[in-house]
C-alpha cells in the first residue's frame, strides 16, 4: 500500500448518539480515519460496538451528531440529502440481510433499473436491458434472471444481485456492512472470493465490515479494531494480525476459532463478560472493564491513538511501553506473549 | 398467470372460504345481470297481489305494495353491493394515504392519529348517523358518510405497516441510491400495503353493507324510494307481524353477502399471513 496516494474518504471526529437528555446511545464516539483510494480498509468489533454505523455514516443513511465525512477533500457529513443525492452513485453499500435488502415485489430487472434510472445511466430500452445483463454476468448470474422475482433466489444469489444492483450506478467506494454474516458458510466462500475478483477489476475502495477475523485477513489492506464507539487499533493487515499491541485487539484474535481446537494455547485470554452500554461508557478506555491489564489510571483519561510504527496506531499505553516484547514469528508469537503478560498481571 | 393459480390454490385451500367466495360471485353477478335478463319489473305495484305469502309465482313472496320481492332483493342487491364496494374503495384510498404519510413522515404522524383517534372514539354507527344528518339523506351521502367512518380503521392498519416497511433495508438501499421520496412511497412501500388494504377491503365491504341496513332502519339513511337491502327491512317493519317474509329474505341477503365476504377476507388475511398459516 503506497501511503502517498490521497485518502478517497476522510474521517474527523465522527460522532453518532442515538436518542437525547442525559444518556443518549454512543454509538460511535469520536473516530478518525482514512480510507486510502483503491485500499480495502477493513472495520472489526463485537456487536454493538459501531461498525454498521460508521458504514451507514459514511453514506449518509445516518446523520452525524458531529465531525467531518471528506469525499476526496469535500465534507459531506453536513449537506443536504438534495445536493448528496448527484454523489450517491460514488458511494454505494452491500447490506447484510440479502433477504430484506431488496424488494420482494420488483423484478430484478426493476431493482437494477431503478438504480440506473436514478442516476440518468443506461438509457434506452436496448442499452438498459445491455447494461442489466451485463451486470448480472459481472456478478455471476445468467442474465434471464432479471425477470424474475427475489423470492426465487437463495440466499447467496440475492446478496450477489444487491451486489450487482451497488455496482450498477459504477461507485468508486462500496461499503460492505456484514455481507457474509446472514449466509451459509459454503456460500459465504463464493461471496467473498466474488467481493475480492470485483475488487481487483474494478478497482474499488472498499469499507469491509465483518466480525470473521480470517474473511477481514483475506480480504483487508488495514484494519481498524473499534470498541464501544472508539478505535483500539488501526494496522496493515499483516501487522496487526502479527504484531497486535492492543489488548483487545489480542483479546479478538484469541477468541478467533482455529482449525484444530486442541492447538489452541492453554491461556488464551479470552474476554468475559458483555460490552458494556453504550449509553454510560466507562469513563477513560472504554475497554478498561474487561481489560486483563487495566490499571487504576486507564480510567482518568482518553488514551488518544498514537502511531507506534509506521501506519500502525494503538490506543492502549500501556502496551506500547513494552512493546520491546513483542516477537515477531507470526500469530501464535503474539499470543504467547499475550499469555506472558497476563500471567504477569494475575502474579 | 403461474402466480394467479398458485394464489387461488392457497387461498381455497379451505373448503368454506371456495362456498363463500362462489356465493359471494353468485350474489353480485345476479344483482348486476338478472335485472337485465328478467322482464318483472321490482317497482310493478299490484294490489291484488299485496303480502302475498312466497309461492311458486312469488319466490320470496310480494311486499306492501304487491311487488314482487325476489325482484326487489335482487334489485335492492345493485344498491346495497355498489354502496359497499364504493365505500370500501373510497375509505381505502383515503386511509391509505393518510396512514402512509403519518407512518412515513415522523412529524405528521402524532397530528394525523390523533385526529384519528378522536374519530375512532365515536361508535360507527352514532358517527354515520350524525354526518348523514348533517348532509342530507341520499345515497352518495350515505356512501361519503360510511367512507368517513371507516377511514380510520384503514388509516392505522395502514400507518402500522408503514412503520414496519419503511425501516426494511430494501427502503435503505432506495435512500442509498438516492431515489426521491415520493418514488421511495409508490414504489417501495406502497406495495408492499397491498395484502392488510386488501385485507381491510374485504371486511369494509361487509361493514358498509351491514351500516347501510342499519342507517335505511333507523331512517337516516338512503331514501326508501331506493330498494337497498337496508330500506326494504325499514319499510316492512311494520308489516312484519302478518307478513314475516317482507323482512326475513332482505334479511336473509344481508346475511348471506356479509357473511361470505367476512369468510373470503378472512381467508385473505390467513393467507397473506405466514404465521397464521396451517402448515399443508
Amino acid at each position: 500500500m503506497n501511503g502517498e496516494a490521497p485518502p478517497l474518504i476522510e474521517v474527523r471526529g465522527l460522532r453518532k448518539y442515538f436518542g437525547s437528555g442525559n444518556a443518549p446511545i454512543r454509538a460511535v464516539d469520536g473516530v478518525s480515519f482514512a480510507i486510502r483510494e483503491g485500499e480495502t480498509l477493513g472495520l472489526v468489533g463485537e456487536s454493538g460496538s459501531g461498525k454498521s454505523t460508521i458504514g451507514r455514516l459514511l453514506i449518509r443513511l445516518v446523520d452525524p451528531t458531529d465531525g467531518e465525512i471528506r469525499l476526496q477533500g469535500r465534507d459531506i457529513a453536513r449537506i443536504s440529502q438534495r445536493q448528496m443525492r448527484p454523489l450517491r452513485s460514488r458511494m454505494q453499500i452491500i447490506f447484510q440481510d440479502p433477504y430484506a435488502s431488496l424488494n420482494p415485489r420488483m423484478r430484478i430487472r426493476q431493482i437494477l433499473g431503478e438504480a440506473l434510472d436514478t442516476h440518468g445511466l443506461a438509457k434506452g430500452k436496448a442499452r438498459r436491458q445491455a447494461r442489466i445483463a451485463e451486470l448480472l454476468d459481472l456478478v455471476g448470474l445468467s442474465p434471464e434472471y432479471a425477470e424474475r422475482y427475489p423470492h426465487e433466489f437463495s440466499g447467496g444469489q440475492r446478496q450477489r444481485i444487491g451486489v450487482a444492483r451497488a455496482l450498477a450506478v459504477e461507485p468508486g467506494f462500496i461499503v460492505a456492512d456484514e455481507p457474509l454474516s446472514a449466509l451459509d458458510v459454503s456460500i459465504q466462500a463464493q461471496v467473498v472470493n466474488l467481493l475480492s475478483d470485483l475488487k481487483e477489476r474494478l478497482g474499488l475502495t472498499m469499507l469491509f465490515i465483518s466480525h470473521d477475523l480470517d474473511v477481514i485477513e483475506f480480504l483487508c489492506d488495514r484494519v481498524i479494531v473499534l470498541y464501544l464507539g472508539r478505535i483500539m487499533e488501526i494496522a496493515p493487515t499483516g501487522i496487526l494480525y502479527r504484531q497486535p499491541r492492543h489488548p483487545y485487539t489480542r483479546a479478538l484474535l484469541a477468541a478467533s476459532p482455529t482449525p484444530d481446537p486442541t492447538q489452541r494455547p492453554e491461556n488464551r485470554p479470552l474476554l468475559a463478560g458483555d460490552i458494556p452500554s453504550p449509553a454510560d461508557p466507562p469513563s477513560g478506555c472504554v475497554f478498561r472493564t474487561r481489560c486483563p491489564r487495566a490499571q487504576p489510571a486507564c480510567g482518568e483519561t482518553i488514551p488518544p491513538l498514537t502511531e507506534v510504527a509506521p501506519d500502525h496506531w494503538n490506543a492502549c499505553p500501556r502496551v506500547s511501553e513494552d512493546s520491546g516484547q513483542m516477537t515477531e514469528d507470526g500469530k501464535g508469537g503474539a499470543r504467547d506473549d499475550f499469555d506472558t503478560i497476563t500471567q504477569g498481571t494475575s502474579s | 398467470m403461474e402466480q394467479l393459480t398458485y394464489v387461488l390454490k392457497r387461498l381455497f385451500a379451505r373448503r368454506i372460504v371456495l362456498i363463500a367466495a362462489v356465493t359471494l360471485l353468485l350474489i353480485v353477478a345476479l344483482s348486476i345481470f338478472f335485472p337485465f335478463i328478467s322482464s318483472v319489473d321490482p317497482n310493478g305495484i299490484s294490489v291484488m297481489e299485496r303480502l302475498k305469502a312466497p309461492s311458486a309465482e312469488h319466490w320470496a313472496g310480494t311486499d306492501e305494495l304487491g311487488r314482487d320481492l325476489t325482484m326487489r332483493i335482487v334489485w335492492g342487491g345493485r344498491y346495497s353491493i355498489m354502496i359497499g364496494i364504493a365505500t370500501a374503495l373510497f375509505s381505502v384510498i383515503a386511509g391509505t394515504a393518510l396512514g402512509l404519510l403519518a407512518g412515513f413522515f415522523r412529524r405528521l404522524d402524532a397530528p394525523v392519529m390523533r385526529v384519528i383517534d378522536a374519530m375512532m372514539s365515536f361508535p360507527d354507527i352514532l358517527l354515520g348517523i350524525s354526518l348523514v344528518s348533517i348532509l342530507g339523506a341520499s345515497l352518495w351521502n350515505v356512501v361519503l358518510a360510511l367512507s368517513v367512518v371507516y377511514t380510520p380503521r384503514v388509516a392505522r392498519v395502514v400507518r402500522a405497516s408503514t412503520l414496519v416497511i419503511r425501516e426494511l433495508l430494501f427502503v435503505d438501499a432506495a435512500r442509498a441510491l438516492g431515489v426521491s421520496t415520493a418514488r421511495i412511497l409508490y414504489a417501495h412501500i406502497l406495495p408492499n400495503l397491498l395484502s392488510p388494504v386488501l385485507v381491510q377491503f374485504t371486511f369494509i365491504f361487509a361493514y358498509a353493507i351491514l351500516a347501510e341496513a342499519g342507517l335505511s332502519f333507523l331512517g337516516v339513511g338512503v331514501p326508501p324510494e331506493i330498494p337497498t337491502w337496508g330500506t326494504m327491512i325499514a319499510s316492512s317493519l311494520q308489516y312484519a307481524d302478518m307478513a314475516f317474509w317482507t323482512i326475513v329474505f332482505p334479511g336473509i341477503a344481508i346475511i348471506l353477502t356479509a357473511l361470505s365476504l367476512q369468510i373470503v377476507g378472512d381467508g385473505v388475511r390467513d393467507m397473506l399471513d405466514p404465521k397464521l398459516r396451517k402448515s399443508a
